[in-house]
């Protein structure tokens, strides 16, 4: 088996992880990272495998670098993210309750018109950050409305959000960052995770209803969930959204040709650019994957976003066509774990790209897109754009 | 290996090589079979995988988990006595011969 030194986590690499994704992936269906002392997994068939045996690739020992067997984590494990069978199903199962594709399609209208209002104000300014601006400016709206977060504090949500995803990194320059710069948003978090703050009927709020078998910490917990797991993620997903339809103009067409592609399109994009690019597991027994036997007990790096560019699964997987099938991607995750929220991010990016594809002509970059390194997510912290 | 069929709203159908194992959504999938969205992968998530079974045959298939159940409310088309959804009701022989009707609407 191959052992590779490369530093996944590394900014150069963080700044275009393809070239290692690739490698990765070539290197053979299970690698050894030397660096961390971690197995690796970067191949669709195997990465795929993985997410859906948990009895095997667990989660409760932590789904970042840190082993939560031998490390005390930096806060209380997640109920759903950091759980297991039986507690995790448990879990799983009421906050499933509370997002069906039924309730999420309840906001479609919602989401429509703040669709509306934002691309108006946008194609007026003609030249804007697509980041802040657009990407941010959605999410940061209909997610803390639906949830019933109050309008004061949202600002926390993005700090405390790029303190989740850093800290399933090494305690590199980009976790001790995040962790600095999110401090203060702990304690908006915790609060605002409590019923008493949420207001009557939305998603918080039917959380505390639909748990009430569980302890009040416990509530706090499952709604915490959707604090640090559904902003970051879809406002990346959403710049992405843009850097793609910038540089590939003839996909932007495309889109304009038919909006109602908007749904498809974002699946595209998540599958291509991979928000979410890493996730850890943890073997619970001596396994043979891909020919290979990993002992019991190790992490196991798996690469969503190089299973989503494997070409031994995907025709052309490096280029970007919003007319692909790209169902079967792994940029939710897949099986027991995937993104519990996924319904909402798609309604979110089906939205607002359509009413973007019903009203600009042209997407063109202003300026050079910056990047926004993370341990774990892919995406940018400006994207100066210019539309007509 | 066994045969199943696959037959649109509009009465076009198309019979393929179902592999004992995968799911009859990911059948669909990997034959390019038009009409399974299939977005969440397979997960019970989404219910846009929705198909109606001859009812000689839902015997035949295994029963609904709670999952299903639930998701089975969220179909975009109407649900029927004879609804599934085809990602959670793996291949096997005896389903040879099986035909499986699509919905009007996924999403």
């Amino acid at each position: 088996m191959i052992t590779l030194d490369d530093d996944p986590f590394a900014d150069e690499i963080l700044v275009d992880p393809v070239p290692l994704h690739r490698r990765l992936r070539d290197a053979g269906p299970v690698v050894r990272l030397g660096r961390y002392d971690v197995w690796a997994m970067a191949r669709a068939d195997e990465v795929t495998q993985a997410l859906n045996d948990p009895e095997t690739f667990c989660s409760s020992a932590g789904v970042g670098l840190s082993d939560f067997r031998k490390e005390t984590p930096w806060r209380p494990p997640s109920l759903l993210l950091e759980a297991d069978a039986p507690e995790h199903d448990r879990a799983r199962r009421t906050v499933t309750s509370v997002l069906t594709p039924k309730v999420v399609k309840t906001y479609r209208d919602t989401f429509a018109r703040e669709a509306e209002k934002l691309v108006a104000t946008l194609v007026e300014r003609g030249e804007f950050d697509a980041v802040a601006d657009f990407a941010e400016a959605f999410p940061l709206k209909v997610f803390p409305d639906a949830v019933g977060l109050p309008a004061e504090g949202r600002e926390h949500l993005l700090p405390y959000g790029a303190m989740v995803f850093n800290g399933f990194g090494p305690r590199n320059h980009l976790f001790t960052e995040a962790m600095a710069r999110g401090a203060v948003a702990r304690e908006w978090i915790a609060e605002h995770c409590r019923a008493e703050n949420l207001a009557p009927g939305g998603l918080g709020a039917r959380i505390h209803e639909a748990a009430s078998e569980f302890t009040d910490e416990e509530r706090a917990l499952l709604v915490r969930s959707f604090l640090s797991a559904g902003v970051d993620t879809t406002v990346h997903a959403l710049g992405n959204a843009v850097l793609c339809f910038a540089s590939y103009p003839d996909q932007w067409a495309r889109l304009r040709e038919k909006p109602e592609r908007s749904r498809a399109a974002f699946e595209e994009v998540v599958r291509f650019t991979s928000p979410v690019q890493t996730f850890f597991r943890t073997t619970t027994r001596e396994v043979e994957i891909g020919g290979e036997r990993i002992p019991a007990g190790e992490k196991v790096l798996l690469f969503l976003a190089a299973a989503n560019r494997d070409p031994r699964r995907w025709p052309d997987a490096d280029t970007f066509d919003i007319t692909r099938r790209a169902a079967g991607h792994v940029g939710f995750g897949s099986g027991v774990h995937a993104c519990v929220g996924q319904m909402f991010a798609r309604l979110e990016g089906e939205v607002l790209l359509a009413e973007l594809a019903r009203r600009v002509t042209t997407i063109e970059l202003a300026g050079e897109p910056r990047p926004q390194l993370s341990n774990t997510l892919r995406g940018l912290a400006s994207l100066p754009v210019r539309v007509r | 290996m066994p045969k199943v069929t696959y037959v649109q709203p509009d009465g076009t159908s198309r019979t393929v090589d179902a592999t004992v194992g995968h799911s009859l959504m990911r059948v669909a999938i990997d034959h390019g079979v038009d009409g399974i969205v299939a977005e969440c992968g397979g997960n019970a998530m989404c219910a846009t995988c929705h198909v109606y079974v001859d009812p000689a045959r839902l015997d035949d298939l295994g029963p609904l988990c709670s999952d299903e159940e639930e998701m089975l409310d969220c179909t975009a088309s109407p649900r029927a006595a004879t609804s599934r959804l085809s990602c959670q009701l793996p291949v096997t022989e005896d389903l040879d011969g099986l035909v499986l009707r699509l919905p009007e609407e996924q999403l």
